[in-house]
């Protein structure tokens, strides 16, 4: 895809959006005044050589880390005060770059366990309210499934996730993260260490995903998979947001190739 | 009849045990809190359940004199508030440091029973601790038996119930924040919520079973609640296989056989002025099942993680070679 797209909705609110974030870690600025929108129902891409600060710019959004100054706002509400388990309930799921399955529960857990709201995650309610708890259950399993069933690893729903590949952990992590039906999923690197054929499956899953209406902000260091899936790239280096523009625009620009290559081109 | 007899008394000691063990597999075998300072929390159980229940004592804080199950509720309850606090305290604590910790907690328990003189009879204990079915004491078979039915009743309850929150989607979050608390909080997980929770059912669960081993004995002291204690309950849920209530209760039963019968076999077989001297031989005992087990079945006899065999066909054909 070369054609240029225009950069999607302008004019509604942003999923999200992260206003002059600022993260240090004792003298050294990780991230340093980043601003910028994820509007909806785009493929917003996060580039930039190792070490810019792109992970622990997905942390500070995903409440891992908290800020040091600065603000994020995930659809209009400040959250950055907030502790991180409670982003997903407003709509902003993750996954990580080195993928997190829990390697001994089934892979059908692993997706149950990401519903949201659950009353049988009260201790009380499993013995006073045992059949909300059970229909829940029961509606959880199906939807799990049918997730499971989306990325391909049907087969293997009641094995523990500890026999999946580096490949199918970053398959299952999708499934897990769209189970707490998020409206934005932040990926971490979903193509390092995957072979060629489940990339282009990994590919598929994201713009089938996105095409129900999932927002995704995605990092990655795979170009032709920014390329591809990215209507809208931003690139850091240094903590700091150098540009913007498509995926070609960005590629073209001096001060990128300066910022991958190294100060002395 | 004497074997009976004997045989009850053995049972309920051993399902008591396993009342504790079944405490910390829920907060190990489940959700990955190393206590290492359970004999704490059945320490507290036990004295909670004799100061409320004992008659009125000069030398000390009451005893209320109140029922025999307001002591185990009490117990219970108070229980839980401890293991509970000693969560909250211990929040940003992992693996080891909360090891040291929970030690900790159960060393400074053991010292206020022992010097707080007040309160708990300081070294002297407490004693007429009323016992159930009391008035059975005369026939030691049936005062036996309906002991061994008492607390069978009450280990079946928290065997059940344990059972049923393992399997619930309660059980999964403690499951999954043992497995990798990063990804369950991602998930939507509060991780401190669900570990002081794992804390104080787990220390509630343990502090029952002290009140009803107190009672059950009807005489408690400092010296029962040494970490030999706390180091015989971990032997018990690794035998029987962390994360596993079925393996806690075997497991329990299965060491406390091998204990008491070494404890049994060294006083035959050694002269009486050897006997205190033979009585660390039942360590030994158990060190050696122990080394057995791990080498054999490294997750214990039911664990509900992945065999890893060392022996036998099964260790031969995951390393590829042929029978």
């Amino acid at each position: 895809m070369s054609e240029t797209i225009e950069r999607q909705d302008e004019i509604r609110e942003p999923v999200l959006a992260a206003k002059n974030v600022v993260r240090r870690f004792g003298g050294l600025v990780a991230v340093n005044d980043v601003s910028f929108e994820v509007r909806p129902g785009e493929i917003l891409g996060l580039i930039g050589p190792n070490g810019a600060g792109k992970t622990t710019m997905f942390d500070l959004l995903a409440g891992s880390i908290l800020p040091s100054s600065g603000e994020i706002f995930l659809n209009g509400t400040l959250v950055s005060g907030e502790a991180a388990h409670r982003r997903i309930g407003r709509g902003l799921g993750r996954t990580f770059q080195i993928p997190r399955p829990l390697p001994n529960l089934t892979l059908i857990e692993n997706v149950m366990l990401a519903a949201q709201g659950q009353a049988g995650e009260k201790l009380l309610a499993n013995f006073l309210m045992p059949r909300r708890v059970a229909a829940e259950e029961r509606i959880g399993e199906k939807k799990a499934l049918e997730l499971l069933e989306l990325v391909a690893l049907t087969h293997l729903a009641h094995e523990p996730a500890r026999v999946l590949s580096g490949g199918q952990r970053k398959l299952l992590e999708l499934a897990r993260v769209m189970m707490a039906d998020p409206a934005i999923i932040l990926l971490d690197e979903p193509a390092a260490g995957v072979n060629a054929t489940l990339l282009e499956v990994i590919i598929d899953r994201i713009r089938d995903i996105n095409a129900r209406g999932i927002t995704f902000l995605l990092i990655e260091h795979n170009i032709d998979m920014v390329t591809r899936l990215c209507h809208h790239v931003l690139v850091m280096a240094s903590g700091q947001l150098l540009c913007e523009g498509t995926a070609d625009e960005v590629a073209r620009d001096p001060r990128v190739i300066e910022a991958y290559l190294g100060g002395a081109v | 009849m004497d074997l009976l007899g004997y045989g009850a008394f053995f049972l309920t000691t051993a399902l008591i045990f396993s009342l504790v063990t079944l405490g910390l597999n829920l907060q190990w075998g489940l959700t990955g809190l190393f206590n290492v300072g359970l004999a704490g929390f059945v320490a507290i159980g036990a004295y909670t359940s004799a100061l409320l229940t004992t008659p009125d004592d000069a030398a000390r804080l009451g005893g209320f004199g109140l029922p025999i199950l307001v002591g185990w509720f009490g117990a219970m309850l108070v229980g839980g508030i401890a293991a509970a606090i000693t969560g909250i305290a211990t929040l940003r604590l992992r693996s080891d440091y909360l090891a040291i910790t929970t030690f900790g907690v159960a060393v400074v328990v053991q010292l206020v029973a022992l010097n707080a003189q007040k309160l708990t009879g300081g070294p002297f204990g407490i004693g007429f601790i009323p016992r159930p079915f009391g008035s059975l004491a005369e026939t030691p078979l049936l005062f036996n038996l309906s002991n061994l039915a008492v607390v069978s009743a009450v280990t079946l309850i928290a065997y059940l119930a344990l059972e049923h929150l393992s399997r619930s989607p309660w059980g999964r979050v403690l499951k999954a924040l043992r497995e990798d608390e990063r990804a369950a909080i991602s998930l939507g997980k509060s991780a401190r919520f669900y570990r002081v929770q794992a804390f104080a059912v787990g220390g509630a669960i343990m502090a029952l079973a002290g009140a009803l081993q107190a009672h059950f004995t009807g005489f408690i002291a400092p010296d029962n609640y040494l970490p030999i204690l706390t180091f015989q309950v971990w032997v018990m849920l690794i035998v029987g296989g962390s994360g596993s209530n079925l393996g806690a209760v075997v497991g329990s039963i299965l060491v406390w056989a091998i204990w008491a019968g070494s404890g049994a076999l060294t006083s035959v077989l050694f002269a009486p002025e050897q006997q205190a001297r033979a009585a660390s031989l039942q360590i030994v005992a158990i060190g050696v099942m122990l080394c057995v087990i791990l080498l054999v079945r490294p997750n214990g006899l039911f664990g509900d993680k992945p065999l890893r065999a060392r022996f036998g066909k099964r260790a031969k054909a995951a390393a590829g070679e042929s029978t």
